[in-house]
């Protein structure tokens, strides 16, 4: 599963991590602004439990870098006040099923407060989480979570999928006036791309067509973004030429993009690591179906996850979230409708 | 020690808080005020002396339960009044309604309805204050209730290690909604007696007293603003209404009721400013003004507009849209 999502092209100019480009992404913007500051569980001398933060707490000390208790609802709680009254703090939620935690914070009081106040609060923060599975956690540490956010009102929501993407959205989502929540993706983590240039900057709710093709649209985010990829290359060789478009953003929703590619190719394939049920492909779906359906040639389909708690066995996690192999026996039957 | 002239500004606010609360609960018994109301009227020393005490810079966080902290710190009762009539004049152009009445200008950063959600939040303006090196201090007023919740603890324990300069002000009226206090908690004192497990120190103060309420946040403030951390202030208050506007709060045994009653914080400050030799029409014009204020303001809120529907698409982002897509 994670040699899939090692990125493929083998530069030679020197690559570097994802987990690199979080700790990156977020110096970049230390450096810029010192309004940035940062705290969650483990951040600071150890520099985070997946090393996303390594060198942050050297470079800017503890004044920037603040460990916290195992607190979730003070750590978020905490960031939005912060928020409120001149920072931008960037929080860190291990592992985004913790963000059941401090679900409060994310669902009734962040999103809310700007609305509900008439515009006269801001709450400018990132909460940095590590989502998704591929990595044999288990149920209580595996899960996709960006549907949690998707169905609430107020959070813009990112989920990169590529190093270069992770230090540009990073660098908009700090920037951003409004609440954002970063889906960073364990399962990549390790994988390896392209750095930077400085001063890179990717806009939030620009969706990305990374792979071009004429016969169908294959749409994903983060880890499914080099699963998708890895599908069409299959299919390559059998005659279906996929375009793969990484949504990268949930919130705001690049809809245009995906649009615009149906009108290339009039088939779309969805490929979500999350349960069907409830997941930000059927949206996508609707309004496809609404706006989009005289583009359409064939029935869309959604390869997603399984109604079930990730299981953590290996075997057991392929079978219940989208593979190369799932994605393309979808497009095989698409291509043949 | 407070001053007559200050004394009778601090009765002034509350007699008009009084009145606001009066207001609101007339407007809703005739139809004009929808969805509920959590009136604060005798809680009105808390807000008043606690504000005494504070800066115009400093952060304030309420409850639901929160008319009289928007207007101890400065909203005025016209503002009140639209935003609970649903006027596009109200504090938050209507979008808030009465439990989420915020003045973001004068530091009173909102009014939360999910219970000590703003427990944390206090601790992040405080914590932001010494970020910036301002000596800027932030307070959390809650009920009783919020001190059985996970935030309030991990609030306490954060704003401890972090020594951040944040008031936790409890404002106990013995009551959650219709349960006692004291049925759900393993200690006399909800909020005071905690404050030993967080190393901080817990105090009890008699909440209908402005007087001493503003003194003891004066001191606590003080302690906070010197870099020697957070506090705990238990007010001990009473609510004259029921929790909210559905609630007849016949739980309530009537001689406690009525011993409340007769420990009115406005009853109290005009015995203080009468000791102090205030004729009593002095109290009477100021009681007058009060009336005629809150009457002014009830009529102008109720003659403005109800708020543009397009409103509704409005303020959900920092550009001011609500977008979700392109
Ligand atoms: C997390 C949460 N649980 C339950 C409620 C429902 N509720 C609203 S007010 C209230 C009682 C709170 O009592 P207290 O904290 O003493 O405040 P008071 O109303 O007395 O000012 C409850 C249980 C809520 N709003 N939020």
């Amino acid at each position: 599963m994670a040699d899939l999502m090692v990125t493929q092209k083998a530069a030679a100019q020197r690559q570097i991590t994802y987990r690199e480009a979080v700790a990156e992404g977020i110096a970049r913007e230390m450096r810029r602004d010192p309004a940035v500051v940062c705290l969650g569980e483990d951040i600071g001398e150890a520099g985070g439990v997946f090393k996303t933060t390594a060198g942050l707490f050297k470079e800017f000390g503890p004044g920037r870098v603040w460990d916290t208790p195992i607190s979730e609802q003070a750590i978020v709680g905490a960031a939005m006040g912060a928020a409120m009254t001149g920072m931008r703090p960037v929080a860190e939620i291990m592992f985004s099923d913790f963000l059941a935690c401090c679900w409060d914070y994310l669902a009734n009081e962040i999103p809310k407060v700007r609305y509900m106040t008439g515009g006269q609060v801001t709450v400018p923060l990132v909460v940095r989480t590590a989502n998704g599975g591929g990595l044999g956690f288990g149920a209580q540490h595996s899960q996709a979570t960006e549907n949690w956010a998707f169905t609430v009102p107020g959070l813009k929501i990112a989920a990169p999928s590529t190093p270069a993407d992770v230090i540009g959205m990073m660098a908009s989502a700090i920037r951003c006036d409004d609440p954002v929540i970063f889906f960073e993706h364990k399962g990549l983590f390790a994988s390896k791309g392209d750095p930077a240039p400085p001063d890179h900057v990717v806009e939030l709710g620009k969706a990305a067509v990374v792979r071009e093709g004429a016969d169908i649209t294959l749409v994903a985010l983060a880890s499914m973004v080099p699963v998708a990829l890895a599908a069409a290359e299959r299919l390559a060789r059998e005659g279906i030429d996929a375009e793969v478009v990484d949504l990268r953003c949930l919130v705001p929703l690049d809809v245009s993009t995906v649009l615009a590619s149906l009108g290339r190719t009039s088939r779309l394939t969805i490929v979500e690591e999350n349960p069907y049920q409830g997941g930000w492909g059927a949206t996508l779906v609707s309004v496809v179906a609404d706006e989009g359906f005289g583009l359409l040639d064939a029935p869309v389909r959604r390869v997603a996850g399984e109604c079930v708690p990730l299981p953590f066995a290996d075997a057991l996690e392929e079978r219940v979230i989208p593979t190369v192999d799932k994605v393309v026996t979808a497009v095989r039957e698409l291509s043949a409708y | 020690m407070v001053t007559r002239d200050e004394l009778l500004t601090l009765y002034e606010q509350m007699a008009v808080i009084r009145r606001t609360e009066k207001a609101a609960h007339d407007l809703f018994l005739s139809g004009l005020v929808k969805g509920t109301t959590h009136l604060a009227a005798g809680h009105e020393a808390i807000a008043v002396g606690a504000s005494a005490a504070l800066r115009e810079d400093d952060y304030v966080f309420a409850t639901y339960r929160g008319h009289h902290h928007a207007l101890a710190r400065g909203a005025t009762p016209e503002e009140c009044l639209a935003e609970l009539m649903s006027r596009a004049t109200g504090l938050c152009k209507a979008k808030g309604g009465s439990m989420h009445l915020t003045k973001a200008s004068a530091g009173m950063l909102g009014s939360y309805a999910i219970v000590g959600a703003h427990l944390p939040m206090a601790v992040g303006a405080a914590w932001s204050a010494r970020l910036r090196g301002t000596d800027q201090l932030a307070v959390a007023f809650f009920g009783d209730g919020a001190t059985n919740i996970g935030a309030f603890h991990e609030a306490l324990n954060l704003a401890a290690v972090w020594k951040l300069p944040v008031l936790f002000i409890c404002e106990n009226n013995l009551y959650m909604e219709y349960t006692a206090i004291a049925d759900v908690t393993a200690v006399p004192r909800p909020a005071a007696d905690r404050a030993p497990a967080y190393g901080i120190p817990g105090e009890v103060v008699d909440g209908n007293d402005v007087v001493l309420v503003q003194e003891a946040v004066d001191r606590l403030a003080r302690r906070a603003r010197a870099g020697d951390g957070p506090a705990l202030l238990e007010a001990e208050t009473y609510r004259h209404y029921g929790h909210s506007r559905a609630d007849p709060a016949t739980y309530r045994p009537a001689e406690e009721v009525e011993r409340w009653l007769k420990h009115d914080p406005l009853d109290l400050a005009r015995g203080r400013l009468a000791e102090m030799g205030v004729p009593e029409e002095e109290l009477t014009s100021i009681d007058e003004r009060a009336t005629a204020v809150v009457r002014a303001a009830a009529e102008a809120a109720k003659a403005a507009p109800a708020p543009d529907p397009a409103e509704a698409l409005t303020d959900v982002w920092a550009d001011g849209g609500a977008a979700w897509r392109t």
